[in-house]
């Protein structure tokens, strides 16, 4: 059960991250470096990323229900998020994984 | 010189749906390998002709499909089609379907940078090599608008997915909900343009009808006007048009009334097969009496006759005729004559139309009565009532059905005028007339006009008796305040 009410504990938790691509394609490897960029300024050393290739599983898109490429799931803490695009606006990939409020809605889960 | 343009190989390829009366309507089907657009307001019924195609596809030309949703999930999918018999899970195990739900939730997406909709082609095109899918649908596709803010980014990859569809090869159908003002609300007429097909769900005047056209379809000689279609518990059927020319074959059989002084007016032999017969007259000259006795002659023939009565019950018909010594629960019993009640109220006239037509498609009668036909102005207005019976006497000739009509006339100056006018499409006309005569009422039968063979043009008593009906020379017609046979008659 997810406690909404309160916001997850950022500061502890392990945060598993899925990047779904498809292909190695340049747009793929710039989204990969992106990501790495933000986990190990905000996330350092409780983080884990893994990256799921469509075109090797396509069967896996059903799954977490990708439509875009490349989308990144946050699977841990819950809730899920999902972000689409390649996480090239470091502000919308904060406010996408919770890492920083966004200012519309104050810090709400 | 050889002709430019007659070249008939290529002409398109077509992908038949299976769905009754819509291959007719499109002149064979869907085209193949190329996005459909079907597209109506909610509630309207594309969903359920999305389903039916790929269900007949799998089940009727073996050719599996897959069932993108955007809307519903697949439980709820499978649910709601159960009730037009269909088992959607029974052929996802087959591998004859294969249904994806995708589900987008707007709060759940945060967009951060460039993409496309390369997930959704890994997803279709997984299902669809999957089971060697030969039809999509994508159901409703205007989902993504809700979900994805980009626009830019959304049409540029639906115009490449109609594209990729294009390129897999496979027959698509995609819906879209009406818009205002265009066919639907985010334009996908502008990507998905070889074929387009519009549902209708009228309601006018407390009834409901619902309406299909093929606005367009690129490539292929089409019906464009509406046609009226049904959902039930079999599935969607279409009411084409029959024949707009008049090619029906003229056979010289013919058939007994089954009442037979009457037959004796009609050079002795009865009406042709296949031919229209109007039976005409005010309430209560026995216009039922004689097409329920034409009715029970085609049972004793052993002839199906499919008998539409909108006026009595089929209690209150098998109960009223027995007093005049006929009897038709033998032709119940044996399933020979089928009487299919119900009130013209009940729905709109197209509806009946689409019903009887379906109903002759099922039971195959060689005659039909339809008992009467003047209650349709009721359901509908006066040429719509004359357009739909003009059709129905065309459904019934194009088939070869003998078929008995029976109109109640007002009585007064012009007996020969019925509400609506279909006595040019009418091949025999028998009028039923009450005359007056120092204080007695009695009816007399004479045969108005009957194509093609000679006739009595004597106006005779009709009566009906508890041994059933008696013709009788009416000698002092003359004086009495009818009409005499031969006179001619406006309206005809």
């Amino acid at each position: 059960m997810v406690d909404t009410m309160n916001p997850p504990d950022i500061d502890t938790e392990l945060w598993e991250l899925r990047l779904y691509v498809a292909g190695q394609t340049p747009k793929s490897v710039t989204t990969f470096s992106n990501l790495k960029k933000v986990c190990e300024e905000h996330l350092a050393g409780r983080y884990r990323i893994e990256v799921i290739d469509l075109l090797v599983n396509p069967q896996l898109a059903k799954g977490d229900q990708i439509l875009a490429i490349p989308t990144l799931v946050r699977k841990l803490p819950e809730p899920i998020r999902k972000i689409v695009g390649d996480l090239s606006k470091t502000e919308r990939v904060l406010v996408g994984l919770q890492l920083r409020p966004s200012k519309s809605s104050g810090g709400e889960a | 010189m050889e002709p430019i343009a007659k070249d008939v190989k290529n002409a398109l390829a077509k992908c038949p749906t299976g769905i009754p009366g819509l291959d007719e309507v499109t002149n064979g089907g869907l085209p193949r390998g190329r996005p459909t657009l079907v597209c109506g307001s909610a509630g309207c019924g594309k969903t359920l002709l999305a389903v039916e195609f790929l269900v007949r596809g799998a089940v009727e030309y073996g050719e599996p499909g897959v069932f993108m949703a955007f809307e519903e999930t697949a439980e709820e999918l499978t649910q709601n089609v159960r009730s037009l018999g269909f088992d959607l899970d029974r052929l996802v195990e087959k591998k004859l379907l294969e249904v994806d739900y995708v589900r987008i939730e707007r709060s759940e997406i945060e967009e951060t940078g460039e993409y496309d909709l390369e997930g959704l082609f890994v997803r279709l095109g997984h299902a669809i090599d999957s089971i060697k899918a030969k039809r999509v649908v994508l159901d409703t596709i205007e989902v993504l608008f809700s979900g994805l803010s980009n626009t830019a980014i959304l049409r540029a990859e639906i115009r490449r997915l109609f594209r990729w569809l294009k390129v897999k090869g496979v027959t698509a159908i995609v819906t879209g909900e009406r818009g205002a003002g265009t066919l639907t609300r985010q334009g996908l007429e502008e990507y998905v343009s070889d074929c387009v097909i519009l549902l209708d769900h009228r309601v006018t005047e407390q009834v409901s009808t619902r309406r299909l056209r093929v606005v367009k379809y690129r490539g292929s000689v089409h019906g464009t006007n509406e046609f009226p279609f049904l959902i039930d518990d079999t599935g969607i059927t279409v009411v084409p048009i029959t024949s707009a020319g008049m090619d029906h074959p003229a056979s010289v059989e013919r058939v007994s009334t089954g009442i037979a002084p009457l037959d004796e007016m009609l050079g002795g032999k009865g009406f042709f097969r296949g031919t229209s017969v109007l039976v005409s007259g005010s309430a209560g000259t026995g216009k039922t009496s004689i097409a329920t006795h034409f009715a029970a002659a085609s049972c004793g023939r052993g002839e199906r006759c499919l008998y539409f009565s909108f006026e009595e019950s089929q209690a209150q018909l098998v109960r009223n005729l027995r007093s005049i010594g006929l009897d038709l629960e033998k032709g119940i019993k044996s399933g020979l004559l089928r009487i299919h009640s119900v009130r013209p109220t009940f729905y709109g006239l197209e509806m009946h139309l689409a019903q009887m037509h379906k109903l002759i498609a099922e039971f195959k009668p060689q005659v039909v009565v339809v008992d009467p036909i003047s209650n349709f102005i009721s359901a509908g207005t006066l040429t719509e009532a004359g357009s739909m019976l003009v059709r129905m006497v065309d459904l019934m000739k194009s088939q070869g059905i003998t078929a008995l009509f029976t109109a109640l006339t007002h009585g007064g100056n012009n007996p020969a005028q019925t509400d609506v006018g279909i006595s040019s499409i009418i091949d025999t006309w028998l009028l039923l007339r009450n005359t007056e005569r120092d204080g007695l009422r009695s009816v007399t039968l004479h045969v108005l006009k009957s194509r093609g063979m000679a006739h009595s043009k004597q106006v005779h008593g009709f009566r009906l008796t508890h041994d059933g009906i008696v013709l009788s020379d009416a000698p002092a017609t003359a004086q009495a305040r009818g009409v005499v046979g031969n006179e001619e008659l406006p309206g005809i």
